[in-house]
């Protein structure tokens, strides 16, 4: 036995590895990995610039100017961050218990649209109405969500399908909403021609803004930490948190340790639209996108984005919170991209090409984890 | 019921209906092969967007529509090379991938689009002597432009792949048992590759035909249509006969839109006819998914040693 370990042939180096050095060696190539990916995906995106005739550097500068570095734009990043960040949490609750919900952008438009319904028709003293129109927000999303998961439990069909096809149905479904005025178009009073816009929210229907260092933001980026920090404590040390993963990683297991897949399956599925269509509330009443006020495309990939942010953050709300900072960071800066001469869009290829990029670390550290770990049962052999 | 007649008895309705099938089918033979060897390949979206925009530019440069269609098969071909590699060379979560995919597609086809800005020219229509003067539906199958015909022999050779060779054979094994393939020495993750890089040609070769037969690019041109070229396969219970069956379906219900103005019929809510085709799709895979059988191992990553 002491042979093997004393004597290791040249082509399996592995063997060598003593548990300390191991260690080391892990945490240096995984960061490694991480910098070289994350490096492989910028260096792709700064090629693509260059080919089609602009600066990188330019790019970068203006990225960075139109998400933090000028005035003001810091707490537009934050106020476009708190949507995101929702989203990905409502994300992170449904992949954790093994579901592939990927129609946030439909959920999210929902959510916007319930909000809407009830923030222009509630009366009462704002905390209230808006309260409400969270709530509301929260019941559209779980709705829209809760379609794909009743079809994926009871009638067997796969809920990464159904959310897709949902979230181009959520489309419709509101642009329908907006051209009627008994669901949310706003009333025509006396203007001629009619846009498809729903009322906007009355000035104490909306929440509250903060003003730090000339810096401009909506309350729902304290909502939306708080939230993910909970979401972080319920799923890591809470009984419905464990069940809800042990679901996820056997369902076998979940299954004879008396965790009903349904029931769990789709309470997670109802938190995870929930999720969203809070954010579409949040973006409604919180003021960073639009004008108080429900118009075709209000969603404007939002959906999309978080659920990049949760990927990359693999699924961890805490890490989730800085994700969806730089991701709202990208789509600021983004605003300031036309002086460059580079189309906007090059931010939506950098995300995706950084989410691509992330998946591949992981992955290879996963393999190299199993090759180790055989090697070490050869060893012991 | 008039309304009804008039529109089944007109011959724009199967022209357009045809038209929309087609495309899924492109999408769905490949999808379905990636599907028996266990992919759920939802990248397909990308895949018809990219082949789409790529032949859009091939038509730009050279004029010929032959290179537009090679240049949509390679464009797929490379998408489903990096899924392939990434979902079943390394470990990473297909949906994930396929997700992300579509994203970076839509996102590079934007950018592409607006700084390349590729003018498309029209393609002119073959009729096939004598077929395409059947009634109704002569015009349809046999009056079409020529990238439409490529169907006709991709679905036989399609069947002829997976049921008649020995590659077909190991592609539906290691969609069902990958444990069991695996120990009767086929290798399973590159079966699964291929079966992928299938999806990307035949997918590619949809998104070029899309494109040669509307004559203009927009980003939003496949818009969701390779997701139902997927629920075509599961209502189809993975079974060729029965995709095919799902996208003539799903074909005519996406090209009723342009069918019902064309018929006479106006007065249908614009928002009801834009989400029918999903909606059918929807309530389509709610009635049959529960009553097929999907590959067993349909979504399972393979790696050795693990069950």
């Amino acid at each position: 036995m002491t042979d093997v370990v004393a004597q290791p042939t040249e082509n399996s180096p592995d063997e060598v590895s003593a548990a300390a050095r191991g260690r080391h060696l892990v945490v240096s190539e995984v960061i490694t990995l991480y910098a070289l990916s994350i490096f492989c995906a910028l260096a792709l995106a700064g090629i693509l610039v260059t080919v089609t005739g602009g600066s990188a550097a330019d790019v970068f500068n203006a990225l960075l100017d139109g998400s933090v570095r000028n005035p003001g734009r810091w707490g537009l990043t934050l106020g476009a961050a708190a949507p995101l960040l929702l989203v990905a949490l409502g994300t992170i609750v449904s992949a954790r218990a093994g579901l592939v919900n990927i129609g946030q952008e439909g959920q999210l438009l929902i959510g916007a649209a319930f909000a809407t319904y009830v923030g222009t028709r509630l009366g009462g003293p704002g905390p209230v109405v808006v309260m409400g129109l969270c709530i509301a927000g929260i019941v559209g999303g779980a709705i829209w969500a809760g379609f794909a998961g009743a079809l994926r439990y009871w009638r067997g069909v796969p809920e990464v399908l159904t959310t897709l096809l949902l979230a181009t149905v959520a489309g419709s479904a509101v642009g329908y909403g907006l051209k009627n005025e008994w669901l949310l178009l706003a009333p025509a009073g006396d203007r001629a021609n009619r846009n498809q816009v729903s009322e906007q929210l009355a000035d104490d229907n909306r929440l509250p803004r903060i003003t730090w260092f000339g810096n401009e933001f909506p309350t729902t980026v304290f909502l939306a930490i708080a939230l993910a920090a909970a979401t972080a404590f319920v799923l890591a040390r809470t009984v419905p948190g464990f069940r809800l993963r042990m679901l996820g990683q056997n369902p076998r297991t979940a299954q004879r340790a008396g965790v009903g897949a349904t029931r769990y399956g789709m309470a997670s599925m109802l938190i995870s639209g929930g999720f969203a269509g809070l954010a579409g509330a949040a973006m409604l009443a919180g003021g960073d996108f639009g004008n108080y006020q429900l118009v075709p495309g209000f969603s404007t990939n939002i959906g999309w984005t978080g659920l990049l942010v949760a990927l990359v953050a693999r699924e961890r709300a805490v890490s989730a919170i800085v994700v969806a900072f730089v991701f709202a960071g990208l789509r600021t800066g983004s605003g300031f991209l036309a002086a460059t001469g580079v189309e906007r869009k090059i931010t939506d290829v950098v995300q995706a090409l950084l989410v691509l990029a992330l998946l591949i670390p992981p992955a290879v550290l996963y393999i190299r984890e199993r090759r180790r770990a055989v090697n070490a049962s050869k060893e012991r052999v | 019921m008039n309304a009804v007649w008039d529109i089944l008895s007109n011959a724009i309705t199967y022209e357009s209906a045809a038209r929309g099938a087609v495309l899924l089918l492109f999408a769905a033979s490949g999808e379905w092969v990636a599907e028996r060897a266990g992919t759920l390949n939802i990248s397909v979206e990308g895949m018809l967007l990219s082949g789409a925009f790529a032949a859009a530019v091939a038509i730009d440069a050279t004029g010929s529509v032959a290179v537009a269609l090679i240049a949509g098969a390679i464009a797929g071909l490379v998408l489903s090379a990096v899924q392939a590699n990434l979902s079943h060379r390394l470990p990473a979560d297909q949906f994930v991938v396929g997700l992300t995919i579509n994203i970076l597609v839509l996102g590079l086809v934007g950018f592409l689009d607006n700084e390349l800005e590729p003018a498309v020219s029209s393609v002119e229509v073959v009729e096939i002597p004598i077929l395409s003067d059947i009634p109704l539906v002569g015009g349809a199958l046999f009056g079409q432009i020529w990238p439409f015909y490529l169907i006709y022999p991709l679905i036989p050779f399609v069947w002829w792949l997976v049921y008649r060779t020995r590659w077909g054979l190991e592609v539906r094994s290691v969609g069902e048992d990958p444990n069991s393939a695996d120990v009767s020495g086929i290798q399973v993750n590159k079966r699964r590759r291929e079966a992928i890089y299938l999806a990307g040609i035949t997918s590619g070769i949809g998104g070029a035909y899309l494109l040669t037969s509307v004559n203009s690019f927009v980003d939003s041109i496949i818009g969701g249509r390779g997701f139902i070229a997927i629920a075509a396969v599961i209502f189809g219970g993975w079974t060729l006969k029965g995709s095919v069956a799902g996208c003539l379906l799903f074909g005519a219900v996406v090209s009723f839109r342009l069918s019902l103005p064309a018929a006479g019929v106006e007065s249908v809510n614009t928002e009801l006819l834009q989400a029918l085709p999903y909606l059918v799709t929807i309530a389509g895979m709610a009635l049959f998914a529960h009553k097929v059988r999907p590959p067993a191992a349909l979504t399972r990553p393979f790696l050795r040693g693990l069950k």
